[in-house]
Protein backbone atom coordinates (compact mmCIF):
# COMPACT_ATOMS: atom_id res chain seq x y z
CA UNK A 1 0.00 0.00 0.00
CA UNK A 2 1.19 3.44 -0.47
CA UNK A 3 -0.10 6.37 0.55
CA UNK A 4 0.92 10.15 -0.29
CA UNK A 5 0.27 12.92 1.73
CA UNK A 6 0.02 16.32 -0.88
CA UNK A 7 -1.62 19.44 -0.82
CA UNK A 8 -1.16 21.89 -3.49
CA UNK A 9 -0.59 25.09 -0.76
CA UNK A 10 2.90 24.70 1.24
CA UNK A 11 2.86 24.64 5.06
CA UNK A 12 -0.80 22.76 5.96
CA UNK A 13 0.46 19.91 7.39
CA UNK A 14 2.05 17.62 5.45
CA UNK A 15 5.15 16.17 6.83
CA UNK A 16 3.04 16.43 10.31
CA UNK A 17 0.61 13.89 8.79
CA UNK A 18 3.30 12.11 6.98
CA UNK A 19 5.78 11.58 9.94
CA UNK A 20 2.70 10.84 12.45
CA UNK A 21 1.35 8.70 10.86
CA UNK A 22 4.13 6.50 10.18
CA UNK A 23 4.97 6.36 13.66
CA UNK A 24 1.74 5.50 14.86
CA UNK A 25 1.49 2.07 12.68
CA UNK A 26 2.14 -0.99 14.23
CA UNK A 27 4.38 -3.01 11.34
CA UNK A 28 7.40 -1.48 9.87
CA UNK A 29 7.01 0.98 7.16
CA UNK A 30 8.64 3.17 4.79
CA UNK A 31 8.40 6.68 4.71
CA UNK A 32 9.73 8.58 1.65
CA UNK A 33 10.68 12.16 1.99
CA UNK A 34 9.90 13.20 -1.65
CA UNK A 35 10.14 17.07 -0.94
CA UNK A 36 13.92 17.20 -2.12
CA UNK A 37 14.64 21.02 -2.01
CA UNK A 38 13.16 20.93 1.63
CA UNK A 39 13.35 18.31 3.10
CA UNK A 40 11.94 17.96 6.51
CA UNK A 41 10.79 14.98 7.81
CA UNK A 42 14.29 13.90 9.28
CA UNK A 43 13.96 16.51 11.70
CA UNK A 44 11.14 14.77 13.45
CA UNK A 45 11.82 11.11 12.94
CA UNK A 46 15.95 11.67 13.78
CA UNK A 47 16.74 8.51 12.42
CA UNK A 48 19.52 6.39 13.27
CA UNK A 49 22.20 4.72 10.93
CA UNK A 50 22.09 6.89 8.54
CA UNK A 51 23.35 6.20 5.08
CA UNK A 52 23.84 8.66 2.05
CA UNK A 53 24.44 7.80 -1.46
CA UNK A 54 25.34 10.47 -3.88
CA UNK A 55 22.45 10.72 -6.20
CA UNK A 56 23.71 11.48 -10.26
CA UNK A 57 22.67 11.83 -13.40
CA UNK A 58 23.57 11.43 -17.08
CA UNK A 59 25.12 14.98 -18.92
CA UNK A 60 26.61 14.80 -22.70
CA UNK A 61 30.43 14.87 -22.83
CA UNK A 62 31.97 16.14 -25.69
CA UNK A 63 34.90 14.67 -27.66
CA UNK A 64 35.67 17.74 -29.64
CA UNK A 65 38.70 15.52 -31.85
CA UNK A 66 35.78 13.83 -33.00
CA UNK A 67 32.73 16.63 -33.90
CA UNK A 68 32.30 18.16 -36.91
CA UNK A 69 29.77 21.00 -35.49
CA UNK A 70 27.16 19.80 -37.54
CA UNK A 71 24.61 21.12 -34.94
CA UNK A 72 22.72 18.25 -34.89
CA UNK A 73 22.88 17.38 -30.96
CA UNK A 74 21.44 21.46 -30.64
CA UNK A 75 19.01 20.47 -33.19
CA UNK A 76 17.66 17.69 -30.76
CA UNK A 77 17.56 18.98 -27.67
CA UNK A 78 14.35 20.03 -26.42
CA UNK A 79 16.37 22.07 -23.22
CA UNK A 80 19.05 24.04 -24.95
CA UNK A 81 21.19 22.12 -22.35
CA UNK A 82 23.62 22.08 -25.75
CA UNK A 83 24.62 24.41 -28.49
CA UNK A 84 27.44 24.93 -31.02
CA UNK A 85 29.09 28.11 -30.96
CA UNK A 86 31.57 28.96 -33.73
CA UNK A 87 33.98 26.29 -33.49
CA UNK A 88 33.28 24.46 -30.14
CA UNK A 89 30.16 22.83 -28.24
CA UNK A 90 28.78 24.19 -24.94
CA UNK A 91 27.29 22.36 -22.74
CA UNK A 92 24.56 23.79 -19.72
CA UNK A 93 24.77 20.25 -17.84
CA UNK A 94 21.70 21.91 -15.34
CA UNK A 95 19.30 22.14 -18.37
CA UNK A 96 20.21 18.67 -19.83
CA UNK A 97 17.60 15.69 -18.85
CA UNK A 98 19.27 12.89 -19.68
CA UNK A 99 17.38 11.57 -22.04
CA UNK A 100 20.49 10.62 -23.70
CA UNK A 101 19.35 12.50 -27.36
CA UNK A 102 22.16 14.00 -28.48
CA UNK A 103 24.92 11.01 -27.87
CA UNK A 104 21.78 9.21 -29.68
CA UNK A 105 22.08 11.59 -32.75
CA UNK A 106 25.71 12.74 -33.57
CA UNK A 107 26.68 11.50 -36.37
CA UNK A 108 30.67 11.51 -35.39
CA UNK A 109 29.90 9.86 -32.52
CA UNK A 110 31.52 12.21 -30.25
CA UNK A 111 29.34 12.29 -27.59
CA UNK A 112 29.13 10.10 -24.61
CA UNK A 113 27.60 10.34 -21.17
CA UNK A 114 29.35 11.05 -17.86
CA UNK A 115 27.56 11.26 -14.41
CA UNK A 116 26.55 14.49 -12.52
CA UNK A 117 25.60 14.69 -9.11
CA UNK A 118 22.54 16.53 -8.22
CA UNK A 119 21.77 15.65 -4.69
CA UNK A 120 22.07 12.95 -2.20
CA UNK A 121 19.87 10.17 -0.70
CA UNK A 122 20.07 9.62 2.83
CA UNK A 123 18.22 6.04 4.54
CA UNK A 124 18.23 5.54 8.03
CA UNK A 125 15.90 3.71 10.58
CA UNK A 126 14.23 5.11 13.94
CA UNK A 127 11.70 2.42 15.32
CA UNK A 128 9.44 0.97 13.14
CA UNK A 129 9.93 3.73 10.42
CA UNK A 130 12.69 3.31 7.64
CA UNK A 131 13.15 6.65 6.27
CA UNK A 132 14.47 7.69 2.94
CA UNK A 133 14.73 11.09 1.97
CA UNK A 134 16.41 12.93 -0.97
CA UNK A 135 18.09 16.11 -0.55
CA UNK A 136 18.73 18.50 -3.61
CA UNK A 137 21.74 19.93 -4.10
CA UNK A 138 21.51 23.62 -3.46
CA UNK A 139 21.29 25.47 -6.89
CA UNK A 140 20.30 22.62 -8.87
CA UNK A 141 17.28 23.53 -10.77
CA UNK A 142 15.35 19.92 -11.21
CA UNK A 143 13.60 17.71 -8.20
CA UNK A 144 12.07 14.77 -10.16
CA UNK A 145 15.50 13.02 -11.24
CA UNK A 146 15.99 12.96 -7.10
CA UNK A 147 12.49 12.03 -6.55
CA UNK A 148 12.36 9.19 -9.13
CA UNK A 149 15.41 7.96 -7.17
CA UNK A 150 14.03 8.50 -3.64
CA UNK A 151 10.92 6.38 -5.22
CA UNK A 152 12.99 3.39 -5.83
CA UNK A 153 13.34 2.52 -2.38
CA UNK A 154 9.56 1.83 -2.20
CA UNK A 155 9.57 -1.90 -0.57
CA UNK A 156 6.04 -3.45 -1.35
CA UNK A 157 6.11 -5.67 1.23
CA UNK A 158 5.63 -3.25 3.47
CA UNK A 159 3.22 -0.08 3.77
CA UNK A 160 4.85 2.99 2.00
CA UNK A 161 4.43 6.99 3.15
CA UNK A 162 5.08 9.64 0.86
CA UNK A 163 5.63 13.30 1.87
CA UNK A 164 5.30 15.14 -1.10
CA UNK A 165 6.50 18.97 -1.95
CA UNK A 166 3.87 21.69 -2.04
CA UNK A 167 2.78 23.16 -5.51
CA UNK A 168 0.98 21.31 -8.34
CA UNK A 169 3.68 20.69 -11.17
CA UNK A 170 6.35 17.68 -11.79
CA UNK A 171 7.90 17.44 -8.81
CA UNK A 172 4.27 16.77 -7.16
CA UNK A 173 3.61 14.01 -9.98
CA UNK A 174 6.90 12.35 -9.96
CA UNK A 175 6.01 11.77 -6.47
CA UNK A 176 2.72 10.86 -6.03
CA UNK A 177 2.54 8.63 -9.09
CA UNK A 178 1.34 5.65 -8.88
CA UNK A 179 0.43 5.55 -5.24
CA UNK A 180 -2.48 4.10 -4.06
CA UNK A 181 -4.26 7.04 -1.87
CA UNK A 182 -3.73 10.75 -1.72
CA UNK A 183 -4.22 12.26 1.24
CA UNK A 184 -4.72 15.97 0.59
CA UNK A 185 -3.88 18.28 3.37
CA UNK A 186 -5.34 21.48 3.57
CA UNK A 187 -6.72 24.29 5.77
CA UNK A 188 -9.74 25.79 5.66
CA UNK A 189 -8.80 29.20 4.20
CA UNK A 190 -9.27 31.18 0.66
CA UNK A 191 -5.39 30.01 0.18
CA UNK A 192 -6.23 26.47 1.39
CA UNK A 193 -9.21 25.89 -0.61
CA UNK A 194 -7.71 27.42 -3.77
CA UNK A 195 -4.85 25.38 -4.17
CA UNK A 196 -6.73 22.35 -2.86
CA UNK A 197 -8.98 22.94 -6.17
CA UNK A 198 -5.91 22.55 -7.94
CA UNK A 199 -4.03 19.58 -6.29
CA UNK A 200 -7.23 17.63 -6.24
CA UNK A 201 -7.67 18.24 -10.44
CA UNK A 202 -3.69 16.70 -10.51
CA UNK A 203 -5.22 13.66 -8.33
CA UNK A 204 -8.12 13.72 -11.00
CA UNK A 205 -5.80 13.64 -14.00
CA UNK A 206 -3.69 10.69 -12.05
CA UNK A 207 -7.06 8.93 -11.34
CA UNK A 208 -5.73 8.17 -7.76
CA UNK A 209 -8.34 7.94 -4.72
CA UNK A 210 -8.14 10.93 -2.79
CA UNK A 211 -9.22 12.50 0.73
CA UNK A 212 -8.89 15.36 2.83
CA UNK A 213 -7.26 16.09 6.18
CA UNK A 214 -8.26 19.78 7.62
CA UNK A 215 -5.63 21.26 9.72
CA UNK A 216 -6.06 24.01 11.83
CA UNK A 217 -9.71 23.10 11.29
CA UNK A 218 -11.37 25.82 13.53
CA UNK A 219 -9.79 29.03 12.01
CA UNK A 220 -10.78 30.10 8.71
CA UNK A 221 -14.65 29.91 6.96
CA UNK A 222 -16.38 26.57 5.78
CA UNK A 223 -15.65 26.73 1.93
CA UNK A 224 -13.53 23.59 2.00
CA UNK A 225 -16.12 21.03 3.99
CA UNK A 226 -18.30 22.88 0.97
CA UNK A 227 -15.64 21.89 -1.65
CA UNK A 228 -14.91 18.63 -0.20
CA UNK A 229 -19.04 17.75 -0.28
CA UNK A 230 -19.73 18.82 -3.66
CA UNK A 231 -16.96 16.65 -5.22
CA UNK A 232 -17.71 13.71 -2.94
CA UNK A 233 -14.20 13.94 -1.79
CA UNK A 234 -14.31 12.29 1.94
CA UNK A 235 -13.29 14.32 4.53
CA UNK A 236 -11.10 11.80 6.74
CA UNK A 237 -9.38 13.69 10.26
CA UNK A 238 -10.11 17.73 11.40
CA UNK A 239 -7.18 18.88 13.45
CA UNK A 240 -7.92 21.30 15.57
CA UNK A 241 -5.50 24.96 16.16
CA UNK A 242 -3.20 24.49 19.38
CA UNK A 243 -0.56 26.44 19.85
CA UNK A 244 0.44 23.75 22.07
CA UNK A 245 0.68 21.55 18.70
CA UNK A 246 2.30 24.42 16.98
CA UNK A 247 5.19 24.89 19.67
CA UNK A 248 6.14 20.94 19.30
CA UNK A 249 5.85 21.35 16.07
CA UNK A 250 8.55 23.89 15.93
CA UNK A 251 11.00 22.22 18.49
CA UNK A 252 10.91 19.06 16.56
CA UNK A 253 8.48 16.98 18.75
CA UNK A 254 6.08 14.28 16.75
CA UNK A 255 2.16 15.17 17.47
CA UNK A 256 2.24 11.64 19.12
CA UNK A 257 4.82 12.32 21.38
CA UNK A 258 3.40 15.34 22.83
CA UNK A 259 -0.42 13.89 22.73
CA UNK A 260 -0.70 10.11 22.78
CA UNK A 261 -3.63 9.49 22.49
CA UNK A 262 -3.52 10.66 18.80
CA UNK A 263 -2.25 7.29 17.79
CA UNK A 264 -5.27 5.80 17.53
CA UNK A 265 -6.35 8.32 15.71
CA UNK A 266 -3.51 8.25 13.14
CA UNK A 267 -4.46 4.35 13.37
CA UNK A 268 -7.62 4.69 12.33
CA UNK A 269 -7.27 7.05 9.90
CA UNK A 270 -4.88 4.16 8.49
CA UNK A 271 -7.91 1.76 8.69
CA UNK A 272 -10.03 3.97 6.77
CA UNK A 273 -7.69 4.75 3.71
CA UNK A 274 -7.59 0.87 3.72
CA UNK A 275 -11.31 0.26 3.54
CA UNK A 276 -11.37 2.67 0.73
CA UNK A 277 -8.46 1.49 -1.24
CA UNK A 278 -9.98 -2.21 -1.08
CA UNK A 279 -13.58 -1.27 -2.21
CA UNK A 280 -12.38 0.68 -5.16
CA UNK A 281 -10.12 -2.39 -6.57
CA UNK B 1 14.14 48.43 -12.24
CA UNK B 2 14.01 47.18 -9.34
CA UNK B 3 12.78 44.47 -7.73
CA UNK B 4 11.56 42.80 -4.49
CA UNK B 5 11.00 39.24 -4.64
CA UNK B 6 9.69 37.28 -1.55
CA UNK B 7 10.24 33.70 -0.91
CA UNK B 8 10.56 31.52 2.20
CA UNK B 9 12.70 27.98 1.18
CA UNK B 10 9.54 26.04 3.32
CA UNK B 11 6.06 26.61 2.10
CA UNK B 12 3.52 27.97 4.06
CA UNK B 13 5.27 31.13 6.58
CA UNK B 14 3.11 33.76 4.78
CA UNK B 15 5.25 34.77 1.90
CA UNK B 16 1.50 36.30 0.05
CA UNK B 17 0.12 37.77 2.85
CA UNK B 18 3.13 39.49 3.49
CA UNK B 19 3.09 40.83 -0.11
CA UNK B 20 -0.51 41.58 0.31
CA UNK B 21 0.53 44.16 3.08
CA UNK B 22 3.60 45.46 1.38
CA UNK B 23 1.38 45.79 -1.51
CA UNK B 24 -1.05 48.11 0.13
CA UNK B 25 2.33 50.27 1.14
CA UNK B 26 4.59 50.42 -1.79
CA UNK B 27 3.36 52.48 -4.34
CA UNK B 28 4.27 53.38 -8.45
CA UNK B 29 4.69 49.39 -8.73
CA UNK B 30 3.48 46.46 -10.40
CA UNK B 31 2.64 43.55 -8.94
CA UNK B 32 3.67 40.19 -9.65
CA UNK B 33 2.81 36.64 -8.74
CA UNK B 34 5.69 34.38 -9.80
CA UNK B 35 3.90 31.15 -7.62
CA UNK B 36 2.71 29.90 -10.95
CA UNK B 37 1.83 26.12 -9.68
CA UNK B 38 -0.09 27.46 -6.54
CA UNK B 39 -1.23 31.18 -7.64
CA UNK B 40 -2.49 32.70 -4.53
CA UNK B 41 -2.07 36.45 -4.56
CA UNK B 42 -5.19 36.90 -7.16
CA UNK B 43 -7.11 36.25 -4.12
CA UNK B 44 -6.29 39.18 -2.11
CA UNK B 45 -5.57 41.90 -4.76
CA UNK B 46 -9.14 40.75 -7.04
CA UNK B 47 -7.60 41.87 -10.50
CA UNK B 48 -9.99 43.04 -13.10
CA UNK B 49 -9.83 43.41 -16.78
CA UNK B 50 -7.69 40.73 -17.37
CA UNK B 51 -5.80 39.80 -20.75
CA UNK B 52 -5.77 36.48 -21.27
CA UNK B 53 -2.62 35.04 -22.90
CA UNK B 54 -1.66 31.27 -23.88
CA UNK B 55 1.47 29.87 -22.77
CA UNK B 56 3.26 27.38 -24.59
CA UNK B 57 6.60 25.78 -23.76
CA UNK B 58 7.65 22.09 -25.45
CA UNK B 59 6.03 20.31 -27.23
CA UNK B 60 4.27 16.27 -26.56
CA UNK B 61 5.07 13.66 -29.07
CA UNK B 62 1.45 11.70 -30.51
CA UNK B 63 2.24 8.11 -33.11
CA UNK B 64 0.36 8.05 -36.63
CA UNK B 65 -0.81 4.50 -36.15
CA UNK B 66 -1.53 4.42 -39.33
CA UNK B 67 2.04 5.20 -40.59
CA UNK B 68 3.53 3.86 -37.70
CA UNK B 69 5.44 -0.27 -38.35
CA UNK B 70 5.79 -0.95 -34.78
CA UNK B 71 9.85 -1.22 -34.91
CA UNK B 72 9.88 -0.78 -31.56
CA UNK B 73 12.84 1.95 -31.75
CA UNK B 74 11.04 4.63 -29.84
CA UNK B 75 10.25 2.43 -26.94
CA UNK B 76 13.55 1.23 -26.91
CA UNK B 77 15.29 4.30 -26.83
CA UNK B 78 12.77 6.41 -24.31
CA UNK B 79 14.18 7.09 -20.88
CA UNK B 80 10.89 7.37 -19.54
CA UNK B 81 9.35 3.79 -20.55
CA UNK B 82 6.61 6.26 -21.73
CA UNK B 83 6.08 4.23 -24.71
CA UNK B 84 4.12 1.09 -24.33
CA UNK B 85 3.78 -2.36 -25.80
CA UNK B 86 0.66 -1.00 -27.72
CA UNK B 87 2.18 2.09 -29.12
CA UNK B 88 0.41 4.11 -26.94
CA UNK B 89 2.24 7.35 -25.01
CA UNK B 90 1.65 7.93 -21.66
CA UNK B 91 1.59 11.77 -21.50
CA UNK B 92 2.38 11.80 -17.47
CA UNK B 93 5.37 9.96 -17.88
CA UNK B 94 6.57 11.58 -21.03
CA UNK B 95 9.64 13.59 -20.72
CA UNK B 96 9.03 15.84 -23.91
CA UNK B 97 12.23 15.23 -25.13
CA UNK B 98 12.09 14.47 -28.78
CA UNK B 99 13.95 11.55 -29.20
CA UNK B 100 10.85 9.42 -30.27
CA UNK B 101 10.23 12.27 -32.38
CA UNK B 102 14.15 12.34 -34.20
CA UNK B 103 14.64 8.38 -34.34
CA UNK B 104 11.62 7.21 -36.02
CA UNK B 105 12.84 5.53 -38.90
CA UNK B 106 8.93 6.57 -40.57
CA UNK B 107 8.36 9.70 -39.47
CA UNK B 108 5.49 8.46 -37.99
CA UNK B 109 5.80 10.23 -34.75
CA UNK B 110 4.17 14.25 -34.62
CA UNK B 111 5.18 16.39 -32.01
CA UNK B 112 3.01 19.20 -31.14
CA UNK B 113 3.38 22.32 -29.60
CA UNK B 114 2.53 21.83 -25.65
CA UNK B 115 -0.25 24.35 -24.15
CA UNK B 116 0.68 24.23 -20.82
CA UNK B 117 -1.00 27.22 -19.40
CA UNK B 118 -2.03 31.04 -19.13
CA UNK B 119 -0.94 34.39 -18.20
CA UNK B 120 -2.51 37.70 -17.32
CA UNK B 121 -2.19 41.21 -16.83
CA UNK B 122 -5.15 42.85 -14.93
CA UNK B 123 -5.69 46.03 -12.78
CA UNK B 124 -5.77 46.08 -9.45
CA UNK B 125 -6.52 48.87 -6.49
CA UNK B 126 -2.94 48.00 -5.44
CA UNK B 127 -1.20 48.69 -9.48
CA UNK B 128 -1.09 46.46 -12.37
CA UNK B 129 -0.44 42.81 -11.82
CA UNK B 130 0.81 40.04 -13.57
CA UNK B 131 0.20 36.63 -12.96
CA UNK B 132 -0.17 32.74 -14.20
CA UNK B 133 -1.68 29.51 -14.08
CA UNK B 134 0.31 26.77 -15.11
CA UNK B 135 -1.68 23.84 -16.04
CA UNK B 136 -2.73 20.66 -14.34
CA UNK B 137 0.34 18.48 -13.98
CA UNK B 138 2.54 20.20 -16.50
CA UNK B 139 6.24 20.88 -16.58
CA UNK B 140 8.05 23.79 -17.54
CA UNK B 141 6.94 25.75 -14.33
CA UNK B 142 10.77 27.87 -14.37
CA UNK B 143 9.47 29.12 -17.85
CA UNK B 144 6.44 30.79 -17.42
CA UNK B 145 8.10 32.29 -14.21
CA UNK B 146 10.74 33.86 -16.23
CA UNK B 147 7.72 35.10 -18.50
CA UNK B 148 5.51 36.67 -15.83
CA UNK B 149 8.74 38.60 -15.05
CA UNK B 150 9.59 39.98 -17.99
CA UNK B 151 5.86 40.34 -18.43
CA UNK B 152 5.70 42.01 -15.08
CA UNK B 153 9.23 44.09 -16.09
CA UNK B 154 7.86 45.31 -19.64
CA UNK B 155 4.73 46.57 -18.24
CA UNK B 156 6.47 48.66 -15.64
CA UNK B 157 8.53 50.24 -18.19
CA UNK B 158 5.76 51.00 -20.67
CA UNK B 159 4.03 52.84 -17.78
CA UNK B 160 7.18 54.61 -16.41
CA UNK B 161 7.17 52.66 -12.74
CA UNK B 162 10.74 51.49 -11.45
CA UNK B 163 9.73 48.64 -8.84
CA UNK B 164 8.06 45.34 -9.30
CA UNK B 165 6.71 43.23 -6.03
CA UNK B 166 7.11 39.57 -6.86
CA UNK B 167 5.54 36.64 -4.77
CA UNK B 168 7.86 34.09 -5.43
CA UNK B 169 7.53 30.06 -4.67
CA UNK B 170 8.61 27.94 -2.14
CA UNK B 171 11.13 25.48 -2.41
CA UNK B 172 15.07 26.13 -3.91
CA UNK B 173 14.27 24.49 -7.20
CA UNK B 174 13.26 25.43 -10.51
CA UNK B 175 10.47 28.00 -10.18
CA UNK B 176 12.41 29.85 -7.01
CA UNK B 177 15.96 30.05 -9.42
CA UNK B 178 13.85 31.73 -12.36
CA UNK B 179 12.04 33.75 -9.75
CA UNK B 180 14.80 35.74 -7.79
CA UNK B 181 17.38 35.67 -11.37
CA UNK B 182 17.96 39.85 -11.22
CA UNK B 183 16.32 40.93 -8.07
CA UNK B 184 17.21 44.21 -6.47
CA UNK B 185 16.89 42.48 -3.00
CA UNK B 186 14.96 38.86 -1.61
CA UNK B 187 12.98 38.90 1.26
CA UNK B 188 13.13 35.33 2.89
CA UNK B 189 9.12 35.17 4.82
CA UNK B 190 10.42 32.39 8.00
CA UNK B 191 8.63 30.79 10.40
CA UNK B 192 10.80 30.24 14.17
CA UNK B 193 10.52 26.06 13.73
CA UNK B 194 13.17 23.49 13.28
CA UNK B 195 11.80 23.32 9.62
CA UNK B 196 11.99 26.87 8.97
CA UNK B 197 15.52 27.27 9.99
CA UNK B 198 16.20 24.59 8.54
CA UNK B 199 14.81 25.36 4.45
CA UNK B 200 15.89 28.99 5.38
CA UNK B 201 19.74 27.71 5.57
CA UNK B 202 19.17 26.34 2.17
CA UNK B 203 17.34 29.20 0.68
CA UNK B 204 19.84 31.95 1.81
CA UNK B 205 22.28 29.55 0.44
CA UNK B 206 20.87 29.93 -2.37
CA UNK B 207 20.31 33.62 -2.36
CA UNK B 208 24.23 33.59 -1.82
CA UNK B 209 24.76 31.29 -5.02
CA UNK B 210 22.82 33.51 -7.13
CA UNK B 211 24.67 36.70 -5.65
CA UNK B 212 21.46 38.55 -4.81
CA UNK B 213 21.57 39.69 -1.01
CA UNK B 214 18.67 38.91 1.10
CA UNK B 215 16.81 40.32 4.11
CA UNK B 216 14.95 37.62 6.79
CA UNK B 217 11.32 38.32 8.39
CA UNK B 218 10.11 35.95 11.31
CA UNK B 219 6.67 35.45 11.08
CA UNK B 220 5.21 34.16 14.19
CA UNK B 221 8.15 34.70 16.04
CA UNK B 222 6.91 34.19 18.94
CA UNK B 223 5.56 30.47 19.19
CA UNK B 224 9.19 29.92 20.20
CA UNK B 225 11.86 32.73 21.15
CA UNK B 226 14.73 30.64 20.84
CA UNK B 227 14.06 29.77 17.61
CA UNK B 228 13.79 33.06 16.22
CA UNK B 229 17.22 33.91 18.13
CA UNK B 230 18.92 30.79 16.15
CA UNK B 231 17.29 32.17 12.75
CA UNK B 232 18.75 35.61 13.61
CA UNK B 233 22.17 34.47 14.43
CA UNK B 234 21.81 32.27 11.53
CA UNK B 235 20.81 35.31 8.89
CA UNK B 236 23.92 37.01 10.36
CA UNK B 237 26.77 34.34 9.56
CA UNK B 238 25.34 34.32 6.06
CA UNK B 239 25.74 37.98 4.80
CA UNK B 240 22.02 38.99 5.13
CA UNK B 241 19.38 40.07 8.41
CA UNK B 242 16.45 39.74 10.33
CA UNK B 243 14.13 43.03 9.54
CA UNK B 244 11.11 42.16 11.10
CA UNK B 245 9.47 39.84 13.69
CA UNK B 246 5.96 39.49 13.47
CA UNK B 247 4.02 38.50 16.03
CA UNK B 248 1.35 35.38 15.70
CA UNK B 249 -1.84 36.50 15.64
CA UNK B 250 -5.35 35.49 14.33
CA UNK B 251 -5.95 38.14 12.46
CA UNK B 252 -3.68 37.60 8.93
CA UNK B 253 -6.16 34.29 8.45
CA UNK B 254 -9.38 36.23 9.23
CA UNK B 255 -8.15 39.13 7.05
CA UNK B 256 -7.51 36.73 4.32
CA UNK B 257 -10.88 35.16 4.50
CA UNK B 258 -12.49 38.70 4.01
CA UNK B 259 -9.86 38.81 1.04
CA UNK B 260 -8.49 42.16 2.40
CA UNK B 261 -4.78 42.70 3.30
CA UNK B 262 -4.23 43.45 6.82
CA UNK B 263 -3.91 47.24 6.56
CA UNK B 264 -7.59 47.17 4.82
CA UNK B 265 -9.14 44.82 7.60
CA UNK B 266 -7.65 46.16 10.65
CA UNK B 267 -5.15 49.78 10.03
CA UNK B 268 -4.78 49.82 14.23
CA UNK B 269 -3.71 46.58 14.85
CA UNK B 270 0.21 47.05 16.00
CA UNK B 271 1.66 44.45 13.80
CA UNK B 272 0.35 47.07 10.61
CA UNK B 273 3.09 49.61 12.46
CA UNK B 274 5.69 46.62 12.51
CA UNK B 275 5.18 46.02 8.80
CA UNK B 276 5.39 49.58 7.99
CA UNK B 277 8.86 49.65 9.80
CA UNK B 278 9.97 47.03 7.89
CA UNK B 279 8.84 48.35 4.64
CA UNK B 280 10.53 51.30 5.24
CA UNK B 281 13.96 49.79 5.86
CA UNK B 282 13.00 47.40 2.78
CA UNK B 283 12.76 50.38 0.70
CA UNK B 284 15.52 52.31 2.07
CA UNK B 285 17.79 49.21 0.86
CA UNK B 286 16.18 48.96 -2.35
CA UNK B 287 16.41 52.18 -3.30
CA UNK B 288 20.02 52.56 -2.46
CA UNK B 289 21.09 49.48 -4.74
CA UNK B 290 22.90 49.05 -7.27
CA UNK B 291 21.09 45.77 -8.32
Amino acid sequence: MIISIASGKGGTGKTTLSVNMALSMDSDVTLLDCDVEEPNAHLFIKPDQVKTESVTVLVPKVDMTKCSYCKKCYEICQFKAITVFKETVLTFPGLCHSCGGCALICPENAITEEDREIGTIEIGQKNNVKLIMGTLNVGEAMAPPLIHKVRTHHEPSKITFIDAPPGTSCPVVASIKGSDFVILVTEPTPFGLYDLGLAYQVIQHLSIPCGIVINRSDIGDQKVKQFAHENHIPILMEIPFDRAIAEAYSEGTPLIEKYPEWKQKFLDLYDTIEKIVISKK
Amino acid sequence: MKELVVVSGKGGTGKTSMVSALASLSKNKVLCDADVDASDLHLIMHPQNKEDHEFFAGHVPRIDTQVCTQCGLCKMNCRWHAIDDNFTIDLIACEGCGVCYYICPEQAILFDENKCGHWYIANSRFGHMVFAKLGIAEENSGKLVTLVRQEANKLAQQKQLDFILTDGPPGIGCPVIASIGGATLVLIVTEPTIAGLHDLKRIIELTKHFKIPSRVCINKYDINLKMSQEIESTAEANDSKVIGKIPFDPFFTKAMVEGKTIFEYDPENSICKTITTMWDCLWNEISESNN
